[in-house]
C-alpha cells in the first residue's frame, strides 16, 4: 500500500492538473482570452469603413513580414466606422511615417484577412502609442461576395440587352 | 429436436444476459446507496483515485501528445492543398474536444484502469476476501465497490480534459513551431470555432458517461467472475471488450443527440 500522504499529494496534483486543463480549454481554446499576455509593442488605431472578416489576433504585416497583431476591434458610435487597434513590435519597425496606409487584405482565395501596412513619405512625424491612421489612409476589406454579385448583375444586364437585340430580328423575320 | 435445442439455447442466453444486467444494476445500487462513512471513506476514495486516475496519467498524456501531433501533421498535409493551413487550429481543436479526447481517453482508461479494477476485485473474490468481509459484518459492496466506482467516475472527465489539453499543445507544437502555421491564425480560428458550452461541456458530459459505463462494467465483471485464475483472466478480457464496444456505440448515440440534428 502506498503511503497515504503521497497518495493524497499526487491525487491533489492530478485534480489541479485537470482543473487547469479545463481553464486552458475554456480560455485559450474557446476564446475567453483575458489571461493571455499582450503582444509587446505600441498600440496604434486604424479606422476602416468595412473590415470584412478580420479577427482579433490577425496579423499585421509590412511588406509581407509580420510586425504585429490586431488586439481589439470595435465600432465608432458616431461615424459608424470600424476601429481596429493593433500592436506593432518596435523591435521590428519603430519609424512608421504618420501617413502610413493600412489595408485589409486576404491571404489567398480562401484565406484569413490581415492588415497590410504601406509606409508613407511624411517623415516629420512617426506613428507612436495611441496614434490613429485616419479613414483617408485606409483601404477596406474586399468582400468577395459583393464583387461577385456586382459582376453577376453586370453579366445579367448584358445578357438581357443581348436577348432583346436578338429578339428583334426574330420578330422581324416573323 | 436439434432445432428445439437451438431455441432453448437462445432463450438461456437471453435470460442470462438480462439477469446479468439486473444483477449489475443491483450491485451498483447497493454500492452507491450505502451510508458513506465519513473521513475513512474519503481516504479510501483518495487511495482509489490514486490507482485509477494518477497512475493512468502517463499513458493519457503520452497518447494525447502523439495524437495531437499526428492530427496536426495530417491536417496540415490536406489543408495545405487548398491553401487553408490557417484552419489547422480549428480542425485540431474541434476533432479533439468533440470526439477524440473523450473516446480515445475512455478506450485507454478501459485498458489501463478498467482491466486493473476487474483483476483486483476478481482476485479478492477468488481468495475469498469478499466472503470473509461479509463474515465480519462489513458490506463489501460499500467498502470495495463504491470508492472504486466514484474514483473512476471522477477521474475519467479529468483525464479526458488533460488529454485534450496536451493534444492541443502537441498540435500547436507541430503546426506552429514546426510546419510554420501563423500562430495568431491558429489560435484565432480555434477560438472562433470552438464554443465553450456546445463543444467543451458536451465533451465533458461524454467522458463522464464513458467513465460511468467503464467502471460499472469493470466492477461488475470483477464481482461476477468465476473464482479461478482462468475466470479472472476471462473477466478482465470481457471488461476491455465490453467497455470498448459500449464506448464506441454510446459515442455514436451521444454525438447524434448532441451534434446531430439541430
Amino acid at each position: 500500500m502506498i503511503k497515504s500522504r503521497t497518495a493524497e499529494m499526487t491525487v491533489g496534483i492530478f485534480m489541479i492538473a485537470g482543473i487547469l486543463s479545463l481553464l486552458m480549454l475554456a480560455l485559450q481554446v474557446s476564446g475567453l482570452s483575458f489571461f493571455l499576455k499582450d503582444d509587446p509593442g505600441y498600440k496604434i488605431k486604424g479606422e476602416f469603413s468595412n473590415i470584412g472578416a478580420l479577427k482579433v489576433r490577425a496579423k499585421v504585416a509590412l511588406g509581407g513580414v509580420v510586425v504585429g497583431r490586431v488586439v481589439k476591434i470595435a465600432l465608432e458610435p458616431e461615424t459608424f466606422n470600424a476601429t481596429v487597434w493593433m500592436t506593432v513590435d518596435p523591435n521590428r519597425v519603430d519609424n512608421l511615417p504618420i501617413d502610413t496606409q493600412a489595408s485589409i487584405l486576404t491571404a489567398g482565395l480562401l484565406g484569413d484577412n490581415y492588415i497590410s501596412l504601406t509606409p508613407g513619405f511624411d517623415e516629420s512625424q512617426y506613428l507612436k502609442e495611441g496614434s490613429t491612421i485616419s479613414i483617408g489612409n485606409t483601404n477596406s476589406a474586399v468582400i468577395l461576395e459583393q464583387i461577385l454579385s456586382k459582376f453577376l448583375a453586370g453579366q445579367a444586364s448584358k445578357d438581357n440587352s443581348a436577348d432583346t437585340s436578338s429578339n428583334n430580328p426574330l420578330g422581324d423575320r416573323r | 429436436m436439434i432445432f428445439l435445442d437451438r431455441v432453448q439455447n437462445l432463450g438461456h442466453t437471453g435470460l442470462h444476459f438480462i439477469g446479468n444486467i439486473g444483477r449489475a444494476t443491483l450491485i451498483l445500487f447497493h454500492a452507491l446507496v450505502g451510508k458513506p462513512d465519513g473521513l475513512r471513506g474519503f481516504r479510501r476514495l483518495i487511495q482509489q483515485l490514486y490507482f485509477v486516475g494518477v497512475l493512468s496519467l502517463l499513458i493519457i498524456v503520452l497518447s494525447g501528445l502523439f495524437i495531437g501531433m499526428v492530427l496536426a501533421l495530417q491536417g496540415y498535409n490536406i489543408l495545405s492543398k487548398f491553401g487553408a493551413e490557417h484552419a489547422l487550429g480549428q480542425l485540431v481543436a474541434l476533432s479533439l474536444v468533440r470526439e477524440l479526447g473523450p473516446v480515445i481517453g475512455a478506450l485507454l482508461f478501459a485498458g489501463r484502469a478498467g482491466s486493473a479494477l476487474t483483476a483486483e476485485i476478481g482476485l479478492m473474490k477468488t481468495t475469498e476476501q469478499l466472503s470473509s468481509m461479509e463474515m465480519m459484518g462489513i458490506d463489501p459492496l460499500n467498502r470495495i465497490i463504491a470508492p472504486r466506482f466514484w474514483a473512476g467516475q471522477i477521474s475519467m472527465p479529468l483525464l479526458a480534459l488533460i488529454f485534450n489539453c496536451v493534444a492541443i499543445l502537441g498540435g500547436y507544437t507541430v503546426g506552429v513551431k514546426w510546419l510554420g502555421v501563423d500562430v495568431g491564425a491558429f489560435w484565432a480560428n480555434m477560438q472562433s470555432a470552438v464554443n465553450f458550452h456546445d463543444d467543451i461541456v458536451n465533451g465533458i458530459i461524454k467522458s463522464a458517461v464513458f467513465g460511468t459505463v467503464i467502471t460499472w462494467i469493470a466492477v461488475f465483471q470483477g464481482i461476477d467472475c468465476l473464482p479461478t485464475s482462468e475466470g479472472i483472466g476471462r473477466a478482465t478480457t470481457r471488461t476491455v471488450v465490453y467497455s470498448s464496444l459500449a464506448i464506441l456505440s454510446l459515442d455514436f448515440f451521444l454525438t447524434a443527440v448532441m451534434f446531430g440534428v439541430t
